[in-house]
């Protein structure tokens, strides 16, 4: 480790320890840009900022073994650059919300692109991870191989922990070699029928890596080699989208940059992909082949509608009901977290409040 | 009556209360067959089985257990390789044996809710009229059990393209020891919290009984074919595989035999094996009929030029089996040529695939073991069978010693002590080698979260610090123990 790394890396260390110490909460921070999602403890005061951009730098990058170690304030540009010079890539399309992220903040939201029901999620991808726990002690779960069942996989847990239960300073992850061919297919259809396709498209072996549908248009990316392309398209007909366009849609849907999301409430449903359309009066966003519908509504029955077809409801963007910003939690999973929280960290330093209230 | 004598017929009339007689299993010859999982040579007779037909029987199992203070140990078909369902001697043996149906299979949503105790083939026998099957394929996938696969998150020979058991499991519901019933993740793909799911996949038992498990079904590529490869040396053939993975190829499968290896299983299954080759690399490709062409050109050119010196295709089914055929029967070979063999499960980044094998080959001359390697080469997981005879006095202790350097040598390699088969007991000192004392105290600190008063599985996958401290003391290897301080992965 290089000098000034390892002086940043005593001084967060220190900075945690002293805020153990004296139980005063942090909020943990990369670039921001997720700063509006989780919760907002109204009641609080605003907690001190750790800053996590200074520890950057990516630690190890061998595209032959198909992983790259980051520190947690590394910008994901300059992951993805890194990786595009050897044609590799992040196939789970982490949100950037049009700003730079660190892949701290990627890995702590946990949340993924158009890609995930197709390569997998943020989650799916972490191979390693580094904590820095309550105490300011370092450690090391997972690794950077593809197969490790060594322990508990705190790795994994702590994607999408949304920094409640430490410091994430170090994470690897699985990195992909790009498709060599991509083209976008439309089709012009109602939602409903939209759905029925996405499924029976999903239980054929074709190469799809992407299926969404907003206002008549279902578009679907297929992905791989152009032999396999080329017969997908062959078998599923549709509209080719020309590259900028496909690029503009897909990039519309994974860093929120479509106009739905320029609503003052946006809910965000995390459903069944076979769910059929909603009992709502707006018309969704449909990305995830039917699993992930975003509505710009103020229905009062969002959550309900959502637990009805076993799915979760989030109010992404709005102010959130009674219940919280996430859908809530079973009673019995509610208390595995609240214990996992005291025990991870015991004085609630780390990010109070952010996931749920109290925690 | 001593009171240890009383504590048995106690436990088991209370039991008896909440099962019919023949689910609760007391006599001496009823408790032996389940002396021992897939790893023999650990062997412990349960105080009491149960055998529960409904995840009600499972949760009044648990309650009566938790209020009488009678450590559980969950087993799915027994088969597992690291004794992680070795029974505890004054602990119940939980078997899921019976709860062994598929309880739903959506071929439109793709998915299928299971018992515990459906076999990890059957999944894929079912789903196949509908052109679809359950990606992860461990070896023993005739007779494991999807339950079991989760508590180890089982791999297989396609993991590197399809992933192991997290990878494609939704969703699991089940209980905590204290009896609550828990369901992580499901149907819909994100979920509110924390991924508990991810903590449980893996966790060997340790937080939960699981009494469902909802797994992603797939479609069945088209084709898929196979290319046998031969290498006169091993380190030719680990660079091979590191050649495929940089040329942006992500083989189906990529598996690797060493000449011990192939000599073991050839006259035994008759896979066409090049017995004057040092190695032998099969490497898959499936999909479409125009992408396997496309991909088993581009890997023959990577193959060639990593200095190959013989090459076939597979150009049938049958033959693509046949070729699997070998592989998939390493370890009954292994088992053929020697009395015993001790299976080791350790994975190393690709690239140190062939220094491993030069340290395995000085090792097998320290302990006067011969050791045959089959690699899962793609993932860097390696399988040596060190051979070795029970009856003989001292070749267990000299194959354990083997196995455990094998282990500190991955872990100074940058890798890990078991990539599929778990710690359970068996690598339970190793664990001391990978973990610190605080990453082990946090291990502890989650399985306390689930499980307070400690008594799912008692005394598997996590050593205690004094355990560690008494490995310590009589397992120094010179300098071979890393500087808690210097990164290990």
């Amino acid at each position: 480790m290089d000098i000034t790394s390892h002086a940043t890396l005593n001084e967060l260390r220190e900075r945690v320890r002293t805020a153990h110490a004296n139980r005063k909460p942090l909020r943990l921070r990369g670039s921001g840009t997720k700063d509006f999602y989780g919760e907002d403890p109204p009641d609080q005061p605003e907690p001190e900022v750790l800053d996590l951009r200074p520890y950057t730098g990516i630690v190890d990058y061998e595209p032959s073994e198909l992983f790259i170690t980051a520190r947690c304030g590394t910008p994901l540009k300059e992951i993805e650059a890194a990786l595009a010079q050897h044609h590799q890539f992040l196939a789970f399309e982490p949100p950037t919300f049009d700003g730079d992220p660190t892949i701290g903040g990627v890995i702590a939201a946990g949340l993924s692109g158009p890609r995930r029901m197709y390569a997998g999620a943020a989650r799916d991808f972490v191979l390693g991870a580094t904590l820095l726990d309550s105490q300011g002690e370092i450690l090391r779960f997972g690794g950077q191989v593809m197969k490790n069942v060594a322990g508990f996989d705190v790795s994994r847990l702590l994607c999408g922990s949304l920094g409640i239960l430490g410091v994430m300073t170090e994470v690897s992850l699985k990195v992909l070699p790009k498709p060599r061919v991509e083209q976008t297919i439309r089709f012009a259809m109602p939602a409903q029928q939209a759905v029925e396709a996405f499924n029976r498209w999903s239980g054929q072996p074709l190469p799809i890596s992407g299926a969404g549908w907003w206002n008549g248009v279902a578009r679907v990316r297929l992905s791989g080699s152009a032999s396999a392309v080329r017969a997908a398209r062959d078998r599923m007909g549709g509209d080719l989208v020309n590259y900028s366009m496909a690029d503009e849609w897909w990039t519309s849907l994974r860093n929120h940059t479509h106009p739905l999301f320029r609503n003052d409430t946006v809910w965000r449903l995390s459903v069944p992909d076979t769910t059929p359309p909603l009992d709502l009066p707006d018309e969704p966003l449909i990305d995830w082949g039917g699993a992930l519908r975003w509505y710009a509504t103020d229905a009062p029955d969002v959550r309900r509608i959502a637990s009805s077809v076993r799915g979760s409801a989030l109010c992404w963007r709005g102010t959130p009901p009674a219940g919280g910003r996430f859908h809530p939690l079973q009673p019995a999973v509610a208390v595995l977290h609240r214990r996992l929280k005291e025990r991870f960290d015991p004085h609630g330093i780390f990010n109070p409040g952010r996931m749920i209230a109290g925690l | 009556m001593s009171q240890d004598d009383a504590r048995p017929d106690e436990v088991a009339t209370a039991l008896r209360q909440i099962l019919p007689a023949d689910c609760v299993l007391a006599r001496e010859e009823e408790l032996r067959p389940y002396e021992c999982d897939g790893l023999s040579v650990f062997r412990q007779r349960p105080m009491l089985v149960v055998l529960p037909r409904t995840e009600e029987e499972v949760r009044q199992i648990l309650m009566t257990c938790r209020r009488m203070s009678v450590p559980v140990v969950a087993r799915g078909a027994g088969t597992g390789l690291s004794g992680g369902s070795t029974p505890h001697a004054a602990g119940v043996l939980l078997s899921l044996a019976r709860l062994n149906q598929i309880l739903e299979l959506d071929p439109v949503a793709r998915i299928a809710r299971l018992q515990p105790g459906v076999r990890n083939l059957k999944v894929s026998e079912a789903a196949a009229p509908h052109g679809l099957y359950y990606a992860p394929d461990p070896s023993s996938q005739i007779a494991c059990s999807i339950g079991g696969n989760v508590a180890e998150n089982s791999g297989g020979v396609h993991c590197l393209k399809y992933g192991l058991t997290v990878h494609n499991v939704l969703g699991v519901r089940g209980f905590t020891m204290e009896g609550e019933l828990i369901e992580l993740g499901g149907r819909a793909p994100d979920h509110s919290g924390l991924d508990l799911l991810a903590l449980a996949i893996g966790s060997e038992g340790l937080l939960m009984v699981v009494t469902e498990v909802i797994v992603k079904l797939i479609p069945r590529p088209q084709l898929a074919r196979v290319v046998m490869a031969s290498f006169s040396d091993v380190c030719d053939a680990g660079n091979a595989v590191a050649n495929i993975i940089a040329a942006g190829i992500i083989p189906a499968g990529l598996e690797m035999m060493d000449r011990k290896a192939t000599a073991a299983v050839e006259p035994f299954v008759k896979a066409g094996y090049d017995l004057s080759a040092e190695a032998i690399l099969l490497a898959e490709s499936d999909g479409t009929p125009e992408e396997v062409a496309e991909q088993i050109a581009a890997i023959e050119d990577v193959v060639r030029e990593a200095g190959a010196t013989a090459l076939v295709c597979s150009n049938s089914e049958s033959e693509r089996l046949r070729f699997w055929s070998g592989r998939k029967n390493a370890f009954p070979a292994a088992g053929r040529v020697s009395p015993d063999y001790y299976c080791m499960d350790g994975t190393i980044p690709r690239k140190n695939l062939g220094p491993m094998l030069k340290a395995i080959e000085d090792m097998e001359k320290r302990y006067s073991l011969r050791c045959m390697n089959v690699f899962h080469a793609g993932d860097g997981n390696l399988h040596p069978l060190i051979l070795f005879d029970a009856n003989t006095p001292g070749e267990w202790e000299r194959a354990d010693k083997f196995g455990a350097e094998i282990l500190e040598l991955c872990v100074r390699l940058g890798g890990t002590i078991t990539g599929e088969h778990g710690v359970g007991i068996e690598k339970i000192n190793s664990m001391c080698v990978q973990f610190s004392a605080a990453e082990r105290a946090l291990f502890f600190a989650v399985k306390s979260a689930f499980d307070p008063q400690g008594l799912l599985n008692p005394g598997k996958a996590i050593p205690t610090l004094a355990r560690c401290a008494e490995y310590g003391k009589m397992h120094v290897h010179a300098g071979a123990l890393p500087h808690a301080d210097i990164p290990r992965f």
